[in-house]
């Protein structure tokens, strides 16, 4: 980044600086942006990170791989158990396991579920900040849904732990096949609702058209993955561009729109909400049966020496992880890749110019969580 | 000049339909559950902190102090002492304590666990004035249990 | 002169009180939630208690604050609601005043509150306040000129500027009917007026961090929520006395004063629709906002004035 800190104290006169501090309603997490403002356009934006970091990576450093799951989930809280499933999918690339059949598909099941409930609360809460007071209310209704299911296959409601290295800890039954089955009829009668108070209204339409500007070009200097990239009309998707789990298996498009404002990512996270019940609706006519954790997991996972990395398509872009391991059981170095890091660094290029107003839409478009950006 | 015109319909036409959204959700009935009058019913699969099982036959626990709970703990919060006594086969429990602050739910002591003699409790009304407070000694809490 | 003035804040405390709770209520209801519910049945004392709470509160200035207008601010928001209170007709024989220029007096009083809004930003030493006051203090400016000439197109019609003669000129049929569009012009220009959503800019909340109240806490807050509130039924009123007929409706038998009655529901009919309109909308961009007016409402209203005096010179 090109700006620092010394930059902004010496603005100029009839500018001035705005802290959006690490208290916002609007930044998402503890995300402090400093804003040179020029009457109430922002002329140049400064991102200041740090606020939430917990030193993940150097914890993987000092216990054995298996025991960082928990930390997964605590990275970015929204996705717990997609980022539960790369890691798991990391180790067992590492050492070599082969999964279960049943496995794989409940994987893909409950992850996608997780995608469903981490989009539901990114639209309401964009909308909170645009002053929409109740569609929140709303997907956080469909979301408690999602909540009961899981909490009674994982335990947990938010932080899940659920995957293990060689399978899954617990397994599904009857009662959650069939009120998942009763909660994708719930969400797809209630897509005409969203569309009639939210995606049709012209206030909301003034407020998200024409608002940034992505292309393909800025995406990939950036490194930016996801929704956004897919606004700009680039169809990448980790489960069909480096397939992974079973998901070559499921038939499900990629939503893409051309215009790269924000109106393209907002609607191209509310049709991935259909695709992920598509998903969901083929992986559970396609169950079948089987054990739920591969046999003879060491307790105590060696790991062969050498470079692993599994990556996978988090509900905010592509995340990646890698291992670079010595031997023995505890990694030398893990990094982890997370999609909202990138996504951030952009908003410097894309906001200057902007009025406040946009800027917060422009953020919330982005659709941050500050803490995996800290780790 | 068309377009002044159509974009004033379309949006104020989308501005009824919104009302009509909302109105009708008004008269719907409320989906809180209004917390401490009504509570809600938690699965039996949920995820509170562990404790040790009473086992019906034996009347008391299973636990065989090997310590891999201790051991594949990734936030060091469980301590697990046994010692040799005499006429009893194997260690005998004398120390089990969790340390509910820094525990992440992971479920890995529940796992491990040779006897399952570890299951998670059911407890989610946990609210305290000090961190001792969540300093459990499940020993104890087992043999208080009926 | 006394019960004028006595009445006029039973009115303005009542008010508040019925209409916070309400609010409130409606919003839960929306959001499919049940809105207060603790104190006394369903919530019913939820607003006493809460008054009494910001009046215990300490009233906090900011370091480098200008302290004496800072204090004015909030009192200059509150004060002048009482005087529109004594010229509308609540009902033919309920009345303070019955001023020839009822309408003028009303706007004039109205204004005050954008006066109170810059002050209260300005003092603030806030960056963030300062922000709500000046956008505040340009949308009440833009949205004050669709106001007066979709009012002045009644006006035409009745030749009169006091409320009762304007309230009594509906006799037939009401005003509504006849001007649908001035109507609608009005609507609008009253939620951009009282500074409600969509238009609720000068106090966003998740942008601005509650705008030019930031600072504020206790009873100069709920002085500013008073005084908000007030004008939500000042300018109700003025709809229901300009387009609703004011005080008609169907004589309650035994009862006198049923025209107040009638009033009440209208005006009560009309807040409830700010109401529904607040939780339903996003907030728009000031600019936005801003071209909305000049861009929309202005030559609407405009276009609606010449027909009406056209119309008036020819019937």
């Amino acid at each position: 980044m090109s700006m620092d800190i010394e930059v902004l104290e010496d603005a100029q006169h009839h500018r001035y600086v705005l802290n959006m501090g690490p208290q916002h309603p609007s930044t998402h997490g503890v995300l402090r942006v400093l804003l040179e403002l020029e009457g109430e356009y922002a002329m140049n934006l400064l991102p200041v990170l740090g606020y939430g970091h917990r030193c993940h990576e150097k914890i993987a450093e000092f216990k054995p791989a298996k025991s960082f799951m928990p930390n997964t989930a605590r990275m970015d809280y929204l996705g717990a158990l997609i980022y539960n499933h790369g890691f798991a999918q990391l180790l067992e690339r590492a050492a070599g396991i082969e999964v279960p059949e049943r496995v794989e598909y409940i994987r893909v099941i409950t992850s996608e579920l997780n995608r469903i409930q981490s989009h539901l609360l990114w639209y309401g809460a964009y909308l909170l900040d645009l002053g929409a007071f109740t569609p929140i209310m709303y997907a956080f209704d469909d979301r408690e849904h999602i909540l009961d299911i899981l909490e009674d296959v994982t335990g947990s409601r938010l932080t899940y732990c659920y995957f293990r290295v060689g399978g899954v800890s617990k397994d599904i039954d009857d009662k959650f096949v069939t009120s998942t089955r009763a909660f994708i009829k719930r969400l797809r009668s209630r897509f005409p609702m969203y569309e009639d108070l939210v995606n049709g209204n012209v206030i909301l339409q003034n407020r998200l058209i024409d608002i940034g500007d992505l292309n393909p070009q800025t995406c990939s200097r950036y490194g930016i993955t996801g929704p956004l990239l897919r606004g700009t009309g680039v169809a990448y998707d980790i489960r069909r561009a480096e397939p992974y789990s079973i998901y070559s298996q499921f038939d499900f498009e990629i939503p893409t729109e051309t215009k790269g404002d924000c109106m393209a990512s907002f609607m191209v996270r509310f049709r991935e909400l259909e695709q992920s019940l598509r998903i969901i609706e083929q992986a559970l006519d396609g169950l079948p049966e089987g054990p739920i954790m591969t046999p003879k997991v060491p307790k105590k996972l060696k790991i062969p020496a050498g470079d692993y990395n599994s990556s996978v398509e988090a509900p905010r872009g592509e995340l990646s992880y890698y291992l670079v391991s010595d031997g023995s059981d505890v990694p030398y170095r893990l990094k982890v890749r997370t999609p909202s890091y990138s996504n951030l660094s952009v908003v410097p290029e894309m906001c200057q110019g902007m009025l406040i107003s946009d800027v917060v839409s422009a953020m919330g478009a982005l659709d941050l969580v500050i803490p995996e950006i800290d780790r | 000049m068309r377009s002044y015109f159509s974009k004033l319909f379309t949006g104020a036409w989308s501005l009824i339909v919104g009302l009509k959204v909302t109105i009708k959700a008004m008269f719907s009935p409320i989906v809180t559950c209004q917390y401490p009058r009504e509570k809600m019913e938690v699965t039996p699969n949920y995820r509170g902190h562990i404790d040790l099982v009473k086992f019906a036959d034996t009347g008391t626990h299973k636990c065989i102090s090997c310590g891999s709970c201790m051991r594949e703990c990734p936030s060091d919060c469980i301590v697990v002492e046994g010692e040799k006594r005499e006429g009893v086969k194997g260690k005998a429990l004398t120390i089990f304590t969790l340390n509910f602050t820094k525990c992440s739910l992971c479920g890995a002591c529940v796992e491990v666990c040779p006897t399952k003699a570890l299951d998670y409790s059911d407890e989610y009304e946990l609210a305290g004035f000090a961190r001792e407070d969540f300093y459990y000694d499940l020993l104890k809490r087992v043999e208080e249990r009926e | 002169m006394v019960v004028a003035a006595v009445c006029g804040a039973v009115i303005v405390f009542g008010n508040a009180l019925v209409m916070g709770y309400a609010e409130r209520k409606l919003a839960g209801h929306i959001m499919l939630r049940p809105g207060p519910m603790e104190v006394g049945p369903h919530g019913i004392y939820q607003l006493v208690v809460d008054g009494l709470k910001l009046m215990g509160k300490q009233l906090v200035v900011p370091k480098n604050a200008d302290k004496p207008l800072f204090m004015l601010a909030p009192l200059l928001a509150f004060a002048p609601v009482f005087v529109p209170l004594l010229v509308l007709p609540f009902s033919d024989k309920i009345q303070g005043f019955d001023l020839d220029i009822g309408l003028l007096l009303i706007l004039a009083f109205a204004s005050i509150n954008v006066l109170a809004i810059l002050i209260g930003g300005w003092s603030s030493n806030n960056k963030y306040s300062l922000f709500g006051a000046i956008r505040s203090v340009a949308q009440n400016v833009a949205y004050e000129i669709p106001m007066l000439i979709s009012l002045l197109a009644i006006i035409f019609m009745t030749n009169t500027f006091s409320l009762k003669g304007i309230a009594a000129a509906q006799s037939p049929v009401w005003f509504i009917v006849i001007q649908p569009l001035a109507f609608l012009i009005y609507i609008v220009a009253m939620v951009a007026e009282t500074n409600r959503a969509p238009f609720d800019l000068p106090e966003a909340e998740s942008e601005l961090t509650a705008g030019f109240h930031t600072e504020y806490s206790g009873m100069s807050f709920s002085l500013f929520v008073l005084g908000e509130y007030a004008n939500m039924f000042i300018v109700c009123s003025v709809a229901t006395v300009f387009f609703l007929g004011g005080d008609s409706g169907i004589p309650l038998p035994y009862f006198e004063y049923s025209g107040i009655i009638w009033f009440l529901m209208k005006v009560y009919a009309l807040m409830f629709f700010l109401v529904w309109i607040r939780w339903t909308y996003p907030r728009t961009r000031f600019d936005q906002l801003m071209n909305f007016c000049w861009k929309y409402l202005i030559p609407f209203s405009l276009v609606n004035l010449l027909i009406t005096v056209v119309m008036v010179k020819l019937l």
